[in-house]
């Protein structure tokens, strides 16, 4: 099973209006085994220095469990007019969530990274379990997490 | 009403609370292990910047230092894009093992927090929880009432079965422990809910202002130096490549920020009273960081299975002994009303009879035991009391309130009343009880109906004789029917026999029964349940023998256990007695037809005081069994009177033998025709007086067994014994400590 995501049309066009050009993006995150519950898992844009940009997608259903996606929580502040509208269910060990949206084109090729942070109950919080720049030779290139994260890519 | 709710909650919710139980009472165990594998001691002299600065070269990709509650260490840390964690050694730094949490563990907590489905689960998980503290609640209310009152609450219980017993006795133990898994638990509960404000809102914002120089070696760090391991909870340690991230730190008093080129402690703050009583809370549900708390509540967790199958067996019990009695009219709409006090139930049998037969008459007819004597019946224009009586001249169980409330009961004009009295004429105070009622409603006022008539040994014409009096009076014809039914009997044979005191007129026999052989060859089916084994009984309990000829079965005392693989019994010859007699001439090889009843408050209590038995002839039937079965070696002192030593000391040789072994601490005979010294056993109790005062000063139990002269000679010696250490026969009773088996 694999948790298919689509941003609500309304915001789509709001994103694709604001930027000239846009493009749509997907990300395919798959979790390891790790044999616990759900896992949160934040994916959100940073600059080269690591700063948080922009969030992009939140798993998981409870915001008070958010602040152990300690990096996006730092960058984010927690702060809900952040994730409005981009959060879904967590997901479970071993499944792959996949996740679609529209992304400005300035932010491909301009040195920011995709980030993702991943947490379970009772385990240990993966800051930064996969980063990788965000670029036009990165499509469809497989990183292996540190964390819960099996495998990660993205395409357009 | 209290008990209906105690047990509608209990089997509504069985699963629910089995389930949370048992996984709780496994979870129960870690504290303890994980506490085992820690090293705790000492580790308040070093500080987290001395473990860390040795970690540093260790581990160079840490990421993370937990230390949980029971003192483990865990660094987390990332090696070839691998995470890993292990456990390490507070002094040395050094690895102690991989550190991985059992996937069945994760599975059980699962199981305890939400039966593994997630919030729909964990709404049933409260629900139990709630349902176990209202079952603890209401199980205390009932303990309270059946001890009489908080002071007496640590009194020894009695109960009419083993069941019973064991749910009161394992309830009582595991009551506190209980509620107090049950009340933290739902605390929890209602927290994930949000009924309670959430502990984790309260933290610091990350600082605004980092240094962002050069970071400073991790042991060097000022912040870290002040913190010893034991304060410790976790330490999450900066992003390698990034210059503006910190530590953050949690440790028992609060949580907050370290700057990695400063080592300054930046936004610190300490728990509030929210996050406290939490911590508090779930340290007492969990146990962790106590682990002798953990084994105590997972102790008394394992309770639940005993107490739930206890429960059932006390319920299915009670519920079976209710009498179902068909159109029962309200009390405030019947014009015939019927009130019953029986001991065993065996007085429901002919109420129900008359119940029925006033109905088919037309009647409107209310029947429920004495106590639910209602304040009021508006309608009624006759009441009929059927009650037995219990041991001398008492009220029997479903009677126990009924004169206290009969003089609640404020009817001017009254009921006109038929009283019917049960018993045996055997006994001395032959339907003492139906005689009390009588007297109560005569001086309360309330016109007779019928004068009170008294049925012995549940005659059947007796009862008829009544029923057609009863219609006359009522201008209808009534024709009452009822012969008790007969209880499942066994057939037993004579194995053996020993005979006593034929020369001084008290023949007395020990019968030894088995099950009687089967005639039929075995099947695999009764092998396999072994169909010839005696029924379950102990000593103390009685034996219903029916002699041929009478419908009506005789009790004896058991002189053994099942489990000694013999019934014996001791029977005194009585000149009229129909059953002695057959007894007295069985021949070894016939048969008799028997029942148990079980008779639990007749029986040496469980804990380690010394026990008096006092008895005289036959009466020494269960005291031997007890003594016989004193595998424990409990100090046993035998007090016992017989005629004459040569002819009547009854299981002379046996005592002889159980005094060599242990199994009885001290004998004293009285015997009656000798020429010196002669005297019964209550003489020679005043005899021994310091002895006994001693004994019953500390806290000695007594068990008494005879006939009723002697049960009352004793009790006046015993009186006369105690009265310098201000107690009475009748206090001890209360207590549970004078115990009488009477016939």
């Amino acid at each position: 099973m694999t948790y298919r995501t689509l941003i609500p049309a309304a915001l789509a066009i709001v994103l694709s209006t604001m930027a000239a050009n846009a493009r749509e993006i997907t990300f395919t995150t798959e979790l390891k085994n790790y044999g616990g519950d759900g896992a949160y898992v934040a994916l959100y844009l940073t600059n080269e220095a690591g700063q948080y940009q922009q969030t992009l997608w939140i798993a998981g259903e409870k915001s008070k469990y958010y602040k152990h996606l300690s990096g996006w929580a730092r960058g984010s502040g927690q702060r809900s007019s952040e994730y409005d509208g981009l959060t879904g269910a967590s997901v479970a060990a071993g499944k792959t969530m996949t996740v679609t949206l529209d992304l400005a084109d300035s932010l491909i090729d301009s040195g920011h990274q995709i980030r993702v942070d991943t947490a379970v109950e009772d385990m240990r919080d993966n800051r930064y379990d996969v980063v990788v720049p965000l670029t036009t030779e990165g499509v469809n290139q497989i990183t292996a997490g540190r964390g819960y994260v099996q495998s990660f890519s993205y395409s357009f | 009403m209290i008990r209906k709710l105690h047990s509608i909650l209990g089997l509504s919710a069985v699963l629910l609370v089995l389930v949370l139980a048992i996984s709780g009472a496994i979870l129960s165990i870690n504290p303890t292990i994980e506490r085992s594998q820690a090293t705790v001691m000492g580790t308040s002299a070093i500080t987290v910047a001395e473990l860390t600065g040795k970690l540093a070269k260790r581990y160079p990709k840490i990421e993370q230092l937990q230390r949980s509650p029971s003192g483990t260490l865990i660094v987390y840390y990332t090696d070839n894009n691998q995470a890993g964690a292990d456990r390490i050694d507070p002094f040395t730094a050094e690895t102690i093992g991989p550190y991985t949490v059992p996937a069945f563990k994760t599975w059980l907590k699962n199981l305890h927090r939400s039966y593994l489905l997630d919030n729909p689960g964990r709404i049933a998980v409260a629900l139990g929880a709630l349902v176990m503290l209202l079952i603890s609640i209401s199980g205390t209310l009932m303990l309270i009432n059946s001890t009489g009152g908080w002071r007496h609450f640590f009194r020894p219980i009695q109960g009419s079965t083993l069941a019973q017993r064991l749910h009161s006795r394992i309830g009582r133990l595991a009551l506190i422990a209980l509620m107090l898994s049950a009340l933290t638990g739902l605390y929890m509960s209602l927290e994930t809910f949000e009924f309670i404000p959430d502990h984790q809102t309260a933290e610091p914002a990350f600082p605004q202002q980092v240094d962002g120089g050069e970071p400073a070696a991790i042991g060097s760090l000022t912040a870290l130096k002040n913190i010893p391991v034991s304060e410790l909870r976790e330490l999450v340690y900066p992003y390698p490549q990034d210059a503006y991230d910190v530590y953050s730190i949690r440790t028992q008093q609060g949580m907050g920020f370290i700057d990695q080129s400063t080592g300054q402690l930046l936004a610190f703050r300490p728990y509030n009273s929210q996050q406290k009583i939490y911590e508090f809370i779930y340290m007492l549900h969990t146990g962790e960081g106590l682990w002798w708390l953990a084994l105590l509540l997972g102790l008394s967790a394992l309770t639940v299975p005993v107490m739930t199958w206890t429960g059932i067996q006390v319920w299915w019990r009670r519920r079976r002994a209710i009498p179902r009695i068909r159109n029962n009219s309200k009390a405030q709409s019947a014009d015939s009303i019927i009130l019953v006090g029986s001991e065993n139930n065996s007085t429901w049998g002919f109420a129900i009879n008359l119940h029925d037969a006033l109905n088919s008459a037309g009647y409107q007819v209310h029947t429920a035991a004495m106590n639910k004597l209602a304040d009021t019946y508006p309608k009624a224009q006759r009441l009929f009391i059927l009650t037995a009586t219990y041991g001398d001249g008492d009220a029997p169980a479903s009677a126990r309130q009924f004169l206290k409330r009969l003089q609640q009961v404020n009817d001017s004009e009254g009921i006109p009343y038929a009283v019917l009295g049960f018993g045996d004429r055997q006994f001395p105070k032959f339907c003492g009880y139906a005689l009390q009622v009588t007297d109560a409603l005569q001086q309360k006022g309330w016109p007779a109906l019928l004068i009170t008539e008294m049925i012995d040994r549940q005659s059947s014409q007796t009862f008829a004789r009544w029923g057609e009096a009863i219609g006359q009076k009522i201008g209808t014809e009534l024709t009452l029917d009822y012969s008790p039914p007969q209880p499942k009997t066994v057939t037993l044979q004579l194995t053996d026999r020993t005979d006593y005191g034929e020369q001084v007129q008290a023949p007395t026999s020990v019968l030894r029964f088995k099950m009687a052989d089967q005639a039929q060859p075995k099947g695999w089916l009764q092998s396999l349940f072994n169909t010839s084994k005696l029924p379950h009984f102990e000593a103390g309990d009685l034996v219903g023998i029916l002699p041929p000829g009478s419908p009506v079965p005789r009790y004896y005392s058991l002189a053994s256990d099942s489990r000694n693989g013999v019934l014996e019994i001791c029977v005194r010859k009585l000149p009229d007695g129909l059953c002695s007699n057959f007894l007295h001439n069985l021949k070894t090889g016939e048969t008799i037809e028997a029942f148990i009843q079980e008779n639990p408050q007749f029986r040496p209590a469980s804990n380690k005081k010394p026990i008096i038995l006092i008895s005289a002839g036959a009466g020494i039937g269960p005291l031997i069994g007890f003594i016989r079965n004193n595998k424990s070696r409990h100090p046993m002192y035998l007090y016992w009177g017989g005629r004459k030593p040569e002819s009547d000391f009854l299981y002379q040789q046996e005592l002889q033998i159980y005094l060599d072994d242990n199994r009885l601490t001290g004998l004293n005979t009285a015997f009656s025709r000798i020429p010196e010294n002669s005297g019964y056993v209550q003489d020679k109790l005043i005899t021994d007086t310091e002895h006994i005062r001693a004994l019953v000063q500390n806290n000695a139990q007594i068990l008494v067994c005879g006939g009723r002269k002697m049960a009352v000679g004793v009790s006046t010696a015993m009186n006369e014994i105690l009265a310098p250490i201000e107690l009475d026969v009748a206090s001890l009773k209360a207590d549970g400590r004078y115990r009488e088996d009477v016939y």
